[in-house]
């Protein structure tokens, strides 16, 4: 009977087999990774569409500004001016001839700004004076302040040109020299791009994971999981192997896209890149298994989750909004996220290069960020209910 | 390692076995878990022992301790107090030490529901470091046991409830365990697999000598075990072999036959009479038990009732059973059992609304010819059947016979394809929600707002039925009185017992006063006791002209009602009352079969014939 016989030889079959559960796990999750579509459209579907609207639609740049142009009173020099703006790519100019038609377009928010030339724009312009009245929607204090800097600069170059072509140069007091280093097209895309690997890190390294623990209680499979004679250790490699590749695959395919589709720059090496990846993937898998042992049920983990490791990575790991200019306890804030450290990394690797005084101290917080949340995860799971 | 040859069900065994006979060992053992700022207590100094190569059966209601016993066991869980042996080591310090030996197969097994039967088969085998040269030998064998070989290739999420359950106790056998640890594992499994469920059991009992610890809701099932320890709020009340309870009982089993009366209100009497601790329906009989050192006096008992007979019977586990639990005294707030005589306090609004008994001959539910497709496949086909007012109507069947399909298109959840469905005498495809205000539903999961405490529960559902101010603060009142909720009323339902989450759920159900009640599986996991409460109340309502409509696989169940359709595939197989039923499958007064048996037959035949045609 060879029921009776697999108990005999049961000693023997244990020999020479380690590792074999560790593979069976990693295997199991490869199979419901490749199963169940919300897997995959976390750690395939997401990183692309997170990256086509960075890449194409949002950009921080003001650019086709709609603005109102009011001529109190049109004359040769008026009409050259506003030629001059209709060149620039940031303004679309709307000539109206009426302030109260301005003033009604801003309030409905079909334009941004009022740029109005008075009655005496010619005399003045001669005297010096300040011909031209501009008035900024300031509710989006962002782009107010953008069309602010370009409608500043229009109007000096144009004075400028006219200059020139006068022969009568402009006397400006101080002349700036302007030089943009590392991203010389001053493109927000250009450090848009490398940020958001770490918010699709993130998504897969903590959200993905806390998920899919979260689903293992939830369905009762880590009871009977808990059951057999696995390793606690055991458990969690065999969720943190699947996800940390599913992880440097989906890394891999945004800087792919990121530098052959956007036309990002790569300055710094590939190895620095992917050390300081492993590294963040290596803290982010810590969160997501630290949050599965808090919360046990896959509605729970995905908004804790959400709340604790992709929102910060969003807003305050100077992936959109810069640190410095944060107040003071925010700032403080920021330093116990690690996606902090990461962008600081990431930023640096694509638009300057390997430069180690950013390089070092970011990575060692990451591997000290990595090594607390593994650690505490370890310290926290073990082989009870409760 | 010798094995053991077994012995037979029932067998004494010498108190004091041999010490390296015995496999489980629990010893003074308490546990206690924290349910928000209350502390809840699992296990009050339990003590027992598991031999080897013997069935030991955990018994007892819900919120008995028996899952948290075998979790203890499997190392899943330490204890507060007192210890835990598996073959000598200590499950707690030890804890993969004793998994190494033992398997166990907790009540909702987890399958991976994205991976093949196969697959499923492989990860255990590999989590319990089967060698390769083993597997092949060891999959087809248990293939062969559980009858899964020709889907080996299908995802476990699309097989059926009995299925799921077998490839769970295929996935917790792919190595031989010393001890196998299974908690209610045949809970919510339909009879057939049910029996197939217990053959591989007894099988490995028997084979390879295996010693088996498993949890069950079915005192049927005691019968199994060789050895039955009845557990009650966190106490054993008792362990003894399942002959050994059945004998303390002689003398005090009984059945009363009362040719004409109906069982229903033959079994509602009775109950009350003084001295009778239980009273349930059985074959067309009630079957009682008396209280002990008492003799039910047959002119007293039977008084008024032409022609009845009182007989002594053979007792069996659950009598003894029902007698333990019953005669305990109830502890503070949560009382599991108490006998009728004193339960079936009078229901205040009972006298006030009765639904009138209006013309008897227009039936209340009409189904006429019914169907339901689902792309080409017939989940309902061809369904005709009525149900008279008061009358309690039940709905048998598997999983996935048509059951639900049939009364959600009752209740007008779902357009049938076909015929013609009248509720209340209204037209559910036209005016469904005239219907529905008329009817009180239950579904399968007790539909209740966890988070909610039970008044506010019973408050959120009299409003949704449109009842406000004085006679929904009566209603509630009335709730909490009649179901005997009223010193749990602030508790979260999610932290209550099954058996009082599916009585606030009767109770929600029945806030608006309905004349016609739906309840769809309103015992799926419930314990005896509580079971035999559930339907002490539906007779109640019957009573009072309330007509309802039934589905359970428990088939004894089936007894309470006065007719019932056997459905398979979508079809009814047999309509009648329960002795009908029988009649059809078979049964004869030389071969009388139980409801069960005969459920099987109706199956079985249509199974070959559908093979033949």
């Amino acid at each position: 009977m060879s029921l009776a016989a697999d108990h005999r030889t049961r000693s023997t079959s244990e020999r020479g087999s380690r590792g074999l559960r560790l593979r069976g796990l990693v295997r199991k999750e490869f199979l419901e990774i490749i199963r169940d579509p919300s897997s995959i459209a976390i750690a395939f579907l997401l990183p692309v569409v997170l990256l086509l609207i960075f890449g194409f639609g949002v950009s921080l740049d003001a650019e086709h500004v709609p603005i109102a142009v009011v001529v109190d009173q049109p004359s040769a020099e008026t009409a050259a001016f506003t030629a001059h703006l209709e060149r620039s790519p940031y303004f679309e100019p709307l000539l109206l001839f009426r302030m109260d038609e301005a003033e009604r377009a801003m309030r409905a928010r079909r334009v941004s700004a009022i740029l109005r030339l008075r009655s005496d724009f010619a005399r003045r312009r001669r005297i010096g004076g300040a011909p031209i009245q501009v008035i900024v929607n300031g509710v989006d204090a962002n782009t107010g302040r953008l069309v602010m800097g370009y409608l500043d600069g229009v109007w000096i170059r144009w004075l400028e040109q006219r200059g020139r072509d006068a022969g009568e140069p402009l006397d400006v007091p101080v002349s700036v020299q302007e030089r943009v280093w590392f991203n010389s097209e001053l493109e927000s895309r250009n450090f848009l791009v490398p940020g958001l690997i770490a918010i699709i890190m993130t998504l897969i390294g903590a959200l993905l994971t806390a998920m899919v623990m979260a689903r293992e209680w939830e369905r009762g499979t880590m009871e009977a999981l808990l059951a057999t004679p696995v390793a606690v250790w055991e458990i969690l490699l065999g969720k943190l192997i699947p996800y940390f590749l599913l992880g440097t695959g989906g890394m891999i395919l945004s800087v792919t896209l990121a530098v052959w589709l956007f036309g990002v720059p790569l300055r710094g090496s590939l190895a620095v890149l992917f050390a300081a990846s492993t590294l963040f993937l290596l803290a982010a898998l810590g969160m997501g298994m630290l949050i599965s042992i808090v919360a046990k049920n896959q509605f729970v983990a995905g908004q804790v989750a959400i709340i604790v490791t992709f929102l910060p990575a969003f807003i305050l790991s100077g992936f959109l909004f810069d640190i410095r200019s944060m107040p003071a306890p925010l700032q403080l804030l920021t330093h116990i996220i690690p996606a902090r450290y990461f962008v600081a990394i990431l930023q640096t690797e694509f638009l300057a290069g390997d430069v180690p005084s950013v390089v070092w101290p970011n990575g060692f917080a990451l591997s000290i960020m990595a090594l607390l949340f593994l650690g505490l995860s370890r310290l926290k799971s073990g082989k009870r209910l409760e | 390692m010798t094995i053991s040859p077994p012995t037979s069900p029932g067998g004494t065994l010498a108190p004091n076995a041999e010490p390296g006979e015995i496999v489980v060992d629990v010893r003074q053992v308490h546990k206690h878990f924290q349910l928000g700022k209350r502390r809840v207590p699992a296990l009050r100094g339990v003590s027992l022992r598991a031999l080897r190569g013997r069935v030991t059966g955990l018994i007892g209601p819900d919120g008995a301790g028996k899952t948290t016993l075998l979790r203890l066991v499997a190392g899943l869980l330490a204890p507060d107090a007192g210890q835990v042996l598996v073959l000598g080591r200590d499950a707690t310090q030890d804890s993969l030490g004793v998994q190494a030996v033992l398997s166990y197969m907790p009540q909702r097994f987890g399958l991976y529901e994205d991976l093949t039967v196969m697959e499923n088969l492989e990860l255990y085998a590999d989590l319990q470091r089967v060698s390769h040269a083993h597997r092949r030998d060891r999959y087809q064998e248990l293939l062969h046991m559980t009858g899964l070989g020709p889907f080996t290739r299908r995802l476990a999420g699309r097989l059926s409830g009995g299925m799921k359950q077998k490839l769970g106790l295929a996935c917790t056998l792919v190595r031989v365990p010393e001890l196998l640890l299974l908690d209610e594992p045949t809970v919510g499994v339909d009879p057939l697999s049910r029996r197939e469920l217990w053959a591989i059991v007894n099988r490995l009992v028997r084979d390879a000598g295996v010693s088996v610890l498993l949890s069950t809701l079915y005192l049927d099932e005691a019968e199994h075990c060789h050895e039955v320890v009845v557990l009650d709020q966190g106490e054993v009340l008792d362990q003894d072999s399942p002959r050994a309870f059945s004998e303390r009982m002689r003398g005090r089993s009984w059945t009363v036959e009362a040719p004409g009366a109906r069982p229903r209100t033959l079994r509602a009497r009775l109950a009350r009479s003084p001295g009778v601790l239980d009273a349930v329906i059985q074959d067309e009989r009630v079957r009682l038990v008396s209280e002990a050192g008492t003799r039910p006096e047959a002119d007293t008992l039977l008084a008024g009732l032409g022609g009845a007979v009182l007989k002594s019977v053979e007792p069996r586990f659950e009598d003894s059973f029902i007698a333990l639990v019953r005669t305990r005294i109830p502890k503070a707030g949560v009382s599991t059992g108490r006998p009728e005589t004193r339960a079936s306090t009078q229901d205040p609004t009972a006298a006030a609304s009765p639904h009138p008994a209006r013309s008897t001959d227009s039936p209340v539910i009409a189904v006429r010819d019914v169907e339901r497709r689902f792309g080409e496949f017939y989940a309902v086909h061809g369904v005709s059947f009525h149900v008279d007012r008061g009358e309690v109507f039940g709905l048998l069947g598997a999983n996935g016979a048509g059951k639900s399909t049939m009364f959600r298109m009752l209740c007008g959840l779902l357009p049938p394809s076909a015929g013609s469905l009248r509720v209340a005498g209204v037209d559910v495809r036209r005016a469904a929600a005239d219907a529905r205000a008329r009817l009180g539903y239950m579904s399968q999961r007790f539909s209740l707002y966890g988070y909610l405490s039970v008044r506010q529960n019973l408050n959120f559902f009299s409003s949704a039925y449109g009842l406000a101010g004085g006679r929904r603060a009566a209603r509630i009142a009335w709730a909490l009185e009649q179901f005997q909720l009223a010193p749990l009323a602030d508790s979260t339902s999610a932290d209550l017992p099954l058996g009082y989450k599916q009585r606030l759920a009767l109770a929600c159900a029945l806030m608006h006063e309905p004349e016609i009640l739906f309840l769809d599986e309103p015992t799926s996991g419930v314990d005896p006791v509580a079971r035999r409460e559930f339907w002490r109340r539906i007779d109640e309502l019957a009573e009072r002209n309330v007509t309802v409509l039934v589905t359970t696989h428990f088939l004894e169940e089936a007894e309470y009602c006065d007719r019932l359709a056997i459905m398979a595939s979508g079809v009814i197989l047999a309509l009648g009352t329960p002795a009908e039923v029988k009649r059809l499958a078979g049964s004869s007064p030389e071969h009388p079969l139980d409801m069960e048996e005969a459920f099987i037959h109706l199956i079985e035949r249509t199974e070959r014939v559908g093979a033949t045609s």
